[in-house]
């Protein structure tokens, strides 16, 4: 009897992107697209397949301190819902964020990296994004011994950017996706969705309802 | 065959890097300036690490305040995490030496080096290459994670004072290798558990052994053949980083060469078909002779082995250099891991991407 390990190929990657993009372009959101941006520094000499990055940038983020935030007012009971349709009331207090999933060819599962930025431009440091979190988020990161957020070198763009390390992701991903059918393994086009749809809560980026939908 | 050469790992365990290292301007208040400090810094260990040794040579000329130390190569911010013995390869496509490094106390550079607080950040850095090489060799990294503290310690201490046995008497329980040449890694097997747990089999315990590679790509594009007129690395993103788990298996009854394995990634420029090479190897005889030449002659830092290289069409050729040699591509790649892989069992191997091949009849 065999069991999934919770990971994915990086073809199964590749497919799970453009999946992932679909999702995303149907379930309707205004947040803005996901891009992938290939690796252009070996080009052709390389093999591309999962070399590169899904990119969405410029995500603005209410200020926590900012009054009637809705991140408060979120219980726990309710999905996450997409309000980047706010129109900020004081664009000085907002932060701005780019989040970019990467594949990992040593754990092979993807990996979040993230960036944060105050409106003059200013990169936001650990502390600063702390606080934009949602508290089940802080909570998680403090308690699970695989959530934790550390600063990496973008493996493409060379530069620390923060990221959730990957080393838990097969376990949780197994679970989420065959608690119910241990010896199967499921398919695997809706892996980044179902991923990002945990993944986005723990970095406070709202994932639009209807993205992880069970296959 | 023998895959295992103490010999050759006990080289790459004792290889240094002469060092000169210059206070940088602005961190000087006295005239004159302090004459630069020369430091033995080992290829398998971490710029870092130096610092307690370089620091009393300048420490009366440091202006008053609180210390955040980095170091750079002609401008270039160097990469902490990255083995001394791999920057050298990397950046000085003809070795220098003594190298010609700055340090500087203030003014971290944050926008382009993650934070580096001194050896325990170097020492959880470490760790975490360890967690990942052991996570591909063996699908899990419960070997580290399980490690009690003091054997975490010893390991630590082995690694910064460069006590190769040391270090093995510990690393040999991780159960992380070594390569055997039916492509049987001695790892933590799923056999092992199944009997104690009765569990199902896991899926990914069945895959081929995995081995962690970190390579480190310039393309320079020039002419390899005067390697003195490479230009000086200005900018990281010039160098392509890829942190790879490569399949290993035999290729059709022979062993997998380091060629093989570099196709894998760089399948282009590794080609079978761009290979040109005047005295390609076939068998087990002549690998044999070719990594015997190896243990003998080139293993000392400054000896820059000449060696053949894989040729891709008429416009690409390769320099691959491993801790500080150019190994022949028709090496065993399991005696390449065994033997010249860092002590976080990823081996690194910088790659130069240029225009014409440095080919040499043997």
């Amino acid at each position: 009897m065999y069991q999934w390990d919770g990971t994915l190929s990086p073809s199964e990657f590749d497919i799970s992107v453009a999946d992932l993009c679909e999702r995303w372009r149907e379930v309707g959101t205004s947040l803005p697209q996901w891009v992938w941006l290939p690796d252009r520094a070996l080009g052709a000499l390389s093999c591309n397949v999962a070399a590169g990055y899904l990119a969405i940038e410029n995500i603005y983020h209410q200020n926590a301190s900012e009054e009637g935030s809705f991140e408060e007012s979120i219980s726990r009971d309710e999905e996450p819902f997409d309000e980047a349709t706010l129109v900020p009331s004081n664009k000085n207090d907002m932060h701005i964020y780019d989040y970019h999933i990467l594949y990992s060819f040593t754990f092979r599962v993807p990996v979040l990296y993230f960036r944060g930025y105050q409106s003059d431009g200013c990169p936001l440091k650990l502390v600063d994004i702390e606080k934009d979190l949602p508290a089940y988020s802080l909570k998680l990161l403090r308690e699970s011994k695989w959530a934790f957020i550390t600063q990496e070198d973008h493996p493409y763009l060379h530069r620390p950017w923060y990221t959730l390390h990957p080393c838990g992701t097969g376990d949780w991903m197994k679970f989420l996706l065959c608690s119910d059918a241990p010896n199967k393994i499921p398919p695997l086009h809706g892996y980044l969705s179902a991923w990002l749809s945990v993944i986005g809560q723990v970095v406070g980026l709202r994932i639009p309802i209807g993205l992880f939908k069970s296959v | 065959m023998e895959l295992c050469s103490e010999e050759a790992m006990k080289y790459v365990w004792e290889g240094a890097i002469p060092l000169q290292i210059h206070l940088h301007e602005s961190d000087v208040t006295t005239l004159p300036p302090p004459p630069p400090a020369l430091v033995l810094g080992p290829r398998i260990g971490y710029l870092p690490l130096l610092v307690p040794i370089i620091k009393p040579y300048f420490s009366g000329a440091l202006p008053p305040g609180e210390d955040t130390v980095w170091f750079d190569y002609k401008g270039l911010p160097l990469k902490w995490y990255v083995p001394l013995g791999v920057l050298f390869d990397l950046l000085c496509a003809e070795p220098e030496r003594p190298w010609n490094l700055t340090v500087h106390f203030r003014g971290y550079p944050g926008e382009v080096l993650t934070p580096c607080e001194g050896e325990e950040t170097v020492k959880w850095s470490y760790i975490n290459s360890l967690k990942e090489a052991a996570y591909v060799i063996n699908g899990n990294s419960k070997s580290i994670m399980n490690m009690p503290q003091a054997d975490q310690f010893d390991l630590w201490q082995s690694l910064i004072k460069g006590d190769m046995d040391g270090y093995h008497r510990i690393s040999s329980r991780l159960k992380l290798g070594p390569v055997g040449e039916d492509c049987i890694l001695n790892r933590a097997s799923s056999m092992q558990s199944r009997q104690a747990t009765d569990e199902p089999e896991i899926v990914g315990s069945n895959r081929p052994s995995r081995l962690p590679v970190r390579l480190y790509v310039r393309n320079v594009d020039q002419d390899l053949e005067y390697l003195e007129d490479v230009q000086t690395l200005d900018n990281w993103d010039s160098v392509s980083y890829i942190n790879r788990a490569i399949e290993f298996h035999k290729e059709g009854g022979n062993y997998m060469t380091l060629k093989h394995a570099m196709r894998n990634i760089l399948r282009e420029i590794f080609s079978e078909e761009a290979s040109t090479n005047a005295n390609e190897l076939d068998g087990t005889e002549e690998a044999d002779s070719a990594y015997r030449d190896l243990e003998t002659t080139s293993m000392k830092n400054d000896l820059v082995e000449e060696s053949t290289f894989g040729r891709q069409g008429p416009n690409k050729g390769t320099l691959v250099r491993i801790q500080g040699i150019e190994p022949d591509l028709d090496i065993p790649f399991a005696w390449v891991v065994n033997n010249l892989k860092n002590p976080d069992y990823f081996l690194h191997i910088c790659v130069y991407v240029g225009t014409s091949s440095k080919a040499k009849a043997k």
